[in-house]
């Protein structure tokens, strides 16, 4: 059982380690999508400061939205993903072990990159350890919730914009308890609450993601 | 054994076929036969489960394959259209991820097997740079470590060569001897010497039985 | 309770169960939705306060509550569906969520215009205000998913699956609003919080509850009936049914 889920993640890995440059793709539009903000609304430090909580959180929902729809795209068009489903192990472990997978791709380089982004945005430093525990917590959240999405859309020919249609409201809570925990560390209060709370969402999301994620892909996949 | 009882199929609000009935029987190979768009492919789809039928039901020794799927799946093979070769990777990797995930107590070498279908100096070669053909060997590799008792092949000649076409026949026939059970479509003539092979042959429904009732008072 | 739902599993019941039931639903709709409006709208106390600008809740709090029972019903549908693999509960997922998405833009509406004279802006961003915003993008999601599939029983499935998706989700979202509301803008007076509604207040209320109620039942029925249609339009009844006249 666990040789699967090793296997699945060792090909999902190896696969993706094979074409490096679309695993840089999403990381290079967070970036972008984050230096516009200055952009749009002038480079005060106050002000920064003041909606960064937001501009890091918005730029990587969009991310983690453009990165997931290859989470099953490629397998879905080349019949991997009949066999995995068609493989003597239960599809909820074998979609957890791509899920994971499709986090240390996505979710990791940009928790990776998050000091750029506090220099970028002139965060002091007790903002930036809030963001770094936001990321860490929060985004294997959007990448489990958006592993539902995806799999409900995977068969559909423009399955693009449904995704985000279905996906961006279930994410509405990270995003909220996330840039309120930014801001309380903004503040120089505590943030430990927010972080608890997501730390529960994210224990939900592993437990219940990968069975709703496996009776989408049988809908999908038929 | 494999059996299907009355199985209905429902497309896109169309009904492809109805009242379906058929069983395998260990060292039985049965070719599916019939025009495109009859419903072959949806047919095989329902059989390993992939889709649920709209009526009946399909049973393995007995049992509802919804029931117990990890047993069912632990006697299956099923190649679809889509080989389910990953491009990135190559053959002997892709290879060694079906042995792993379907057969993880094989203990032969998968070189060797690789030989046999014909890919012999390609194994580390990625899947993108070989042939539609040679791709497809890649994934029919699977045939020869696999312990599963059913094989449900679609199309599985699809861009085989002639010698190609002869080993898997070969192979057939060894298989079903084994009392294996094979189902497979094909446009091909097949040439399966002293095994208990025979046809399913499915039609389309007539216009008539499409449109039974709707005369000319309708529209 | 399983035996005794099962004949109703059969498309051709179903079909005609809910044809008996509508002119039911109508009746007691068209009923208390006049007595509910000219008691409430007539007959009411003007609040001390709102003055008759209050009277607006005798639509805006009914088709709040039905928005929200709405999806609650749509997730109890999908959720038999899904487990005991049911298509017409998937069908009747698909007949309610229309709907309940047009409850949930009445009840936005009547918000928003009641909004204006209390707080002078057309949309403020009120707990529950946001919270029922959500609501709408999440039946749009169900009901953009549903179309986007062309086999319609999968497209059933699916919309399913996303509902109990986010009946699991509507409690967190409620409550991160909630909060988020009560840290950005201090205690906001919800509307709704008065300890006690005047007994001449709460009888047309309940009145007007009863008529969206009736309503929602009779337009899901008559969708349900439309969506039974179209599905089972290869079966044999169907064609009996098409060609009988009607």
């Amino acid at each position: 059982m666990l040789n699967a889920f090793y296997q699945v993640m060792r090909r999902e890995l190896l696969t993706a380690f094979r074409r490096i440059a679309d695993v840089f793709n999403p990381l290079w539009f967070f970036i972008i999508v984050i230096t516009l903000f200055p952009l749009g609304v002038g480079p005060e430090p106050q002000l920064l400061l003041r909606i960064a909580p937001g501009i890091i959180w918005v730029a990587a929902l969009l991310a983690s939205l453009l990165s997931l729809e290859r989470l099953f795209k490629d397998d879905f068009s080349d019949g991997g993903l009949e066999q995995l489903m068609l493989s003597p192990y239960p599809l909820s472990l074998l979609v957890t072990a791509k899920i994971i997978a499709h986090w240390l791709l996505t979710g990791l380089p940009i928790i990776l990159i998050s000091p750029l982004i506090a220099v970028l945005l002139s965060l002091d430093l007790n903002t930036y350890w809030a963001v770094l525990f936001t990321l860490l917590i929060g985004t294997p959240i959007l990448s489990f919730i958006g592993a539902i999405g995806v799999a409900l859309t995977v068969g559909l020919r423009k399955g693009g914009v449904i995704l985000s249609l279905i996906m961006l409201p279930l994410c509405i809570p990270v995003l909220i308890f996330s840039t309120m925990a930014i801001d309380a560390a903004n503040f120089g209060q505590s943030y430990i609450g927010a972080l608890a709370i997501m730390g529960a969402m994210l224990v939900t999301a592993i437990t219940l993601a990968p069975f709703a994620v496996a009776a989408s892909l049988r809908v999908s996949v038929s | 054994m494999l059996e299907a009882k009355s199985l209905s199929c429902v497309r896109e609000d169309r009904l492809l076929f109805e009242g379906l009935s058929l069983k395998v029987k260990p060292g039985q190979i049965i070719q599916v036969e019939g025009p495109n768009g009859v419903g072959k492919t949806s047919l095989f789809r329902l059989l390993v489960g992939l889709m649920t039928p709209y009526h009946g039901q399909v049973l393995w020794q007995g049992l509802a394959i919804s029931d117990d799927r990890e047993a069912y799946q632990q006697n299956l093979l099923y190649l679809g259209h889509q080989s389910g070769v990953k491009p990135e990777l190559s053959a002997l990797e892709n290879l060694r991820f079906y042995q792993k995930m379907f057969e993880p107590s094989y203990q032969g070498d998968l070189y060797s097997v690789l030989a046999q279908v014909g890919l012999a100096g390609l194994e580390e070669v990625p899947a993108a740079q070989l042939s539609a053909g040679q791709q497809r060997r890649v994934a029919l590799a699977r045939l020869w470590i696999s312990t599963a008792p059913l094989w449900i092949l679609d199309e599985p000649f699809t861009a085989i060569d002639k010698n190609g076409v002869k080993v898997l026949e070969q192979l057939f026939v060894k298989h079903a001897e084994n009392s294996g059970m094979i189902l497979l479509t094909t446009h091909q003539d097949l040439n399966l010497p002293a095994a208990d092979f025979s046809k399913l042959v499915m039609v389309k429904p007539s216009l008539e039985e499409l449109y039974v009732g709707i005369g000319a008072e309708k529209c | 309770m399983w035996k005794w739902l099962h004949p109703y599993a059969k498309a051709q019941t179903s079909y005609e169960l809910a044809g008996k039931l509508i002119p039911w639903f109508t009746v007691v709709c068209c009923i208390s939705f006049a007595v509910g409006l000219v008691w409430g709208l007539a007959f009411a106390p003007a609040d001390y306060q709102q003055g008759d600008s209050f009277r607006i809740i005798y639509i805006h709090v009914p088709a709040a509550i039905l928005s929200m029972g709405a999806y609650t019903s749509m997730a109890v549908a999908a959720f038999i569906g899904l487990v005991w693999q049911i298509r017409l509960s998937d069908m009747a997922v698909a007949a309610m969520a229309p709907v309940g998405a047009v409850f949930t833009f009445i009840a936005l509406f009547t918000g928003a215009a009641w909004g204006k004279p209390m707080w002078g802006a057309w949309w403020v961003w009120d707990a529950r205000l946001t919270s029922e915003l959500i609501l709408l993008f999440l039946y749009l999601g169900v009901i953009a998913l549903y179309n986007a599939f062309s086999d319609k029983v999968l497209a059933g499935r699916a919309a399913g699956i996303l509902t109990l998706v986010g009946v699991i989700n509507i409690p967190i979202i409620h409550y991160s609003v909630e909060w988020w509301n009560t840290l950005h803008q201090g205690a906001s007076i919800t509307k709704f919080d008065k300890p006690s509604i005047a007994l001449s207040m709460l009888w047309p209320l309940l009145i007007m509850l009863l008529a969206f109620a009736t309503f929602f039942g009779a337009l899901m029925l008559m969708r349900f009936r439309n969506e039974i249609l179209q599905r089972e339009s290869h079966r044999p009844w169907v064609k009996a049914l098409v060609m009988g006249g009607k």
